[in-house]
């Protein structure tokens, strides 16, 4: 097992709204690891996004850490002299939530752990040609100027599978089309030589085909530029493609985490079975699909037991009470949830969930 | 076959200058027939929501018909007559953060088409609670603003502006792409109900097969403009004949991360087709299952069916 790259203990995140606080993440527990991609799922307002904005410093200015660390062991010891430097058994870390200051944050921010975001209209600069924008993102972080950063963006656009890059490096984002556009934020991110990239909704905005063409893109730069990649995405449809592990949020926890396999195929979490049964793809025509009843937990109160239980048709009476801890399923598969209790009643998941169970065999034993 | 409640043939729309025109929609021909769905599929900038628009009367029509019980409904009507079908056609729009009054509340926003038809207040203030009570919403969500909803909830309220007007066909532009996976069935759920119980037909734009394949009838598949295939869903997706839809189907992503892995994506090159000499048309490869092909296509096809 590779060592891990960053890892995140007891992280709580709260925000102030109009004098109230709100609870938006509950005590996350991960470690990624280097070289791996990870996806993370969750309904919008799980937290997901909010988890991810802490690893480069970009949480908005009413929110706050009260509690938790989030280690990073990328820059070895390099920061030694940072108030959260540390060391741990996995090598020297930062602890990234001691960072106070925009220039700490410069440190870290592109050169070390990136982000693609969501939309890629939007994050983009109307003003200037694409090939500025990737020689900027060189400039900034590699020194690279003139002709040596030219050439650099030339071979930057064609491993992004732009074609005739040459062109394209003149052009300005208006020309290009959704997945273009997308291919050349993927570009600028590359061009800084990240350890980490966060991928968040990379590909929500884009057509069917184009988002196919995106996954597998992303899939080739990881192996070639050793990327850890965190995908975020509601979708656990677009999951089983890119992910090696998946972790399941639900109302700023972690609700579930295992291989893609073992989450796919053997899902324990309510939630979890809730999400994989929405999906149209499992769906029979004339049958009605699976729908999660019911609104996320308000996270101005403090959240009574499993958060999911409020929803779950089927909650057992202490799920209401009293939060489960994470029981494991296998050393690399945990979930939180009560049903994994040797006292618990049995029950059998979904039909669905059974269904996929039963493919996930037959695949093994061909495999 | 019953009689189709739309006919659309040799549609064309066209946009641009006269001197730089631009065909979004090059001569589109297909049947819905009531109480049905009829998806049609294809990428941003195929011309789906133009054909869309042009069957409520947004955008002109440049050549070809479109007709609504049997009559025309392209170009210039009497008013009474543009009137009767603004009621009978209704529109879903994609984003519900986007197509609803920010500043208007709720029973507003779902009664403004009904506004100026001579209807007395208690009349509306009815129909509008019946409309949100369809799309289980509660009455008392009338005096909100939309803001206060959440994107499930506001994408029932645009369904229930729709159907406020009592409409028999209904045209649904992505209605489902902005919403989260958990969200999306419900929409569906109440769409297929709704269907059920007032015998709606439903023109479904999309660009996701796999949530066509689960509501929808029969699938139209355009590129560019041109309608491609067209086929009952299941047909569809065990016979793609068109190069484009068997890409279109090979990008749907599956909840299978062992045949995900190992996926072979097929990326559809137009320039496969060798149209220069040989013309191609509008043809029927198997019962119901047409193809926009040439002679050498349809050969090519009909081996593959056999």
């Amino acid at each position: 097992m590779s060592k891990n790259i960053l890892s995140v203990r007891n992280l709580h995140v709260k925000f102030v709204l109009r004098g109230r606080e709100l609870h938006a993440l509950r005590g996350i527990n991960l470690d990624v690891r280097d070289g791996e991609s990870i996806a993370i799922v969750g309904e919008s307002g799980s937290g997901k996004s909010v988890l991810n904005k802490n690893f480069i410093g970009l949480l908005d200015q009413n929110g706050f850490i009260p509690e938790g660390e989030i280690r990073y062991y990328g820059m070895g010891d390099k920061l030694r002299h940072y108030p959260g430097a540390g060391s741990d058994d996995n090598g020297s870390y930062i602890d990234l939530t001691a960072f106070k200051k925009k220039e700490d944050w410069l440190r870290i921010r592109g050169s070390e752990i990136c982000m693609i975001p969501q939309d890629p209209m939007t994050s983009l600069n109307p003003l200037k040609t694409i090939g500025w924008q990737i020689s900027e993102a060189l400039l900034l972080h590699k020194g690279m100027r003139g002709k040596m950063a030219y050439e650099e963006t030339i071979r930057i656009l064609e491993d992004v599978r732009i074609d005739d890059p040459r062109r394209r490096y003149k052009q300005y984002p208006h020309e290009l089309s959704g997945g273009m556009r997308q291919r050349v934020v993927i570009a600028i991110a590359i061009a800084c030589s990240p350890r980490i990239l966060i991928c968040d909704e990379p590909t929500t905005a884009l057509d069917v085909t184009i988002q196919a063409q995106v996954l597998s893109l992303l899939h080739d730069l990881k192996e070639r530029y050793h990327l850890t990649i965190i995908f975020i995405t509601h979708d656990l449809g677009v999951v089983a493609n890119i992910a090696d592990r998946v972790a399941v949020m639900y109302a700023g926890d972690i609700v579930e985490l295992g291989l893609v396999d073992e989450i796919f195929f053997d899902p324990r979490h309510p939630y979890t079975w809730a999400l994989l049964s929405s999906l149209p793809q499992l769906g029979m025509r004339g049958e009605e699909l699976y729908a999660i009843r019911g609104t996320p937990p308000n996270l101005f109160k403090e959240v009574q037991g499993d958060a999911f239980a409020a929803r779950n048709p089927r909650a057992l009476e202490i799920d209401k009470r009293e939060l489960p801890p994470y029981f494991e399923v296998s050393p690399t598969h945990y979930a939180r949830t009560w049903l994994l209790d040797p006292r618990a009643p049995k029950m059998d998941p979904p039909a669905v969930i059974q269904k996929l169970k039963e493919l996930g065999k037959e695949e093994t034993h061909h495999g | 076959m019953a009689e189709p409640l739309l006919s659309v043939r040799g549609l064309e729309v066209t946009f641009g200058s006269r001197r730089h025109p631009f065909k979004a929609v090059k001569g589109a021909s297909f049947d819905v027939y009531p109480g049905e769905t009829f998806g049609i599929v294809g990428e941003s900038g195929s011309g789906k929501t133009t054909i869309g628009r042009a069957i409520i009367r947004v955008y002109p029509v440049s050549a070809g018909s479109i007709r609504f019980h049997g009559e025309e409904i392209t170009g210039r009507l009497p008013h009474a007559k543009a009137r009767e079908l603004t009621n009978k056609i209704q529109m879903i729009f994609q984003d519900p953060m986007a197509s609803l009054n920010e500043r208007a509340k709720i029973d507003y926003i779902v009664s403004e088409g009904l506004l100026g038809r001579g209807l007395g207040k208690e009349e509306i203030r009815e129909r509008v609670s019946e409309a949100l009570n369809a799309v289980g919403l509660l009455p008392e969500f009338a005096t909100r603003f939309p803001h206060e909803f959440s994107g499930g909830q506001r994408q029932r309220i645009g369904i229930a502006r729709a159907l406020v007007m009592n409409p028999e066909f209904i045209i649904c532009d992505e209605p489902i792409s902005a919403l989260d996976v958990s969200i999306r069935a419900q929409v569906l759920n109440l769409m297929s109900k709704l269907q059920r119980e007032r015998g709606l037909t439903y023109l479904f734009i999309s660009h996701d097969l796999s949530v066509m394949r689960f509501i929808c009838d029969r699938i139209a598949v355009i590129h560019k403009g041109d309608i491609v295939e067209m086929a009952e869903t299941e047909t569809l997706f065990r016979h793609p004949l068109h190069p484009y839809t068997r890409a279109l189907l090979s990008a749907i992503p599956q909840p299978n991360p062992h045949t995900e892995k190992n996926k072979v994506l097929e990326i559809y090159d137009p320039s496969c087709h060798h149209y220069e000499r040989d013309v191609p048309s509008w043809q029927e490869a198997e019962d119901g299952h047409w193809l926009y092909c040439n002679q050498e296509e349809m050969k090519q096809a009909r081996q593959r069916l056999k």
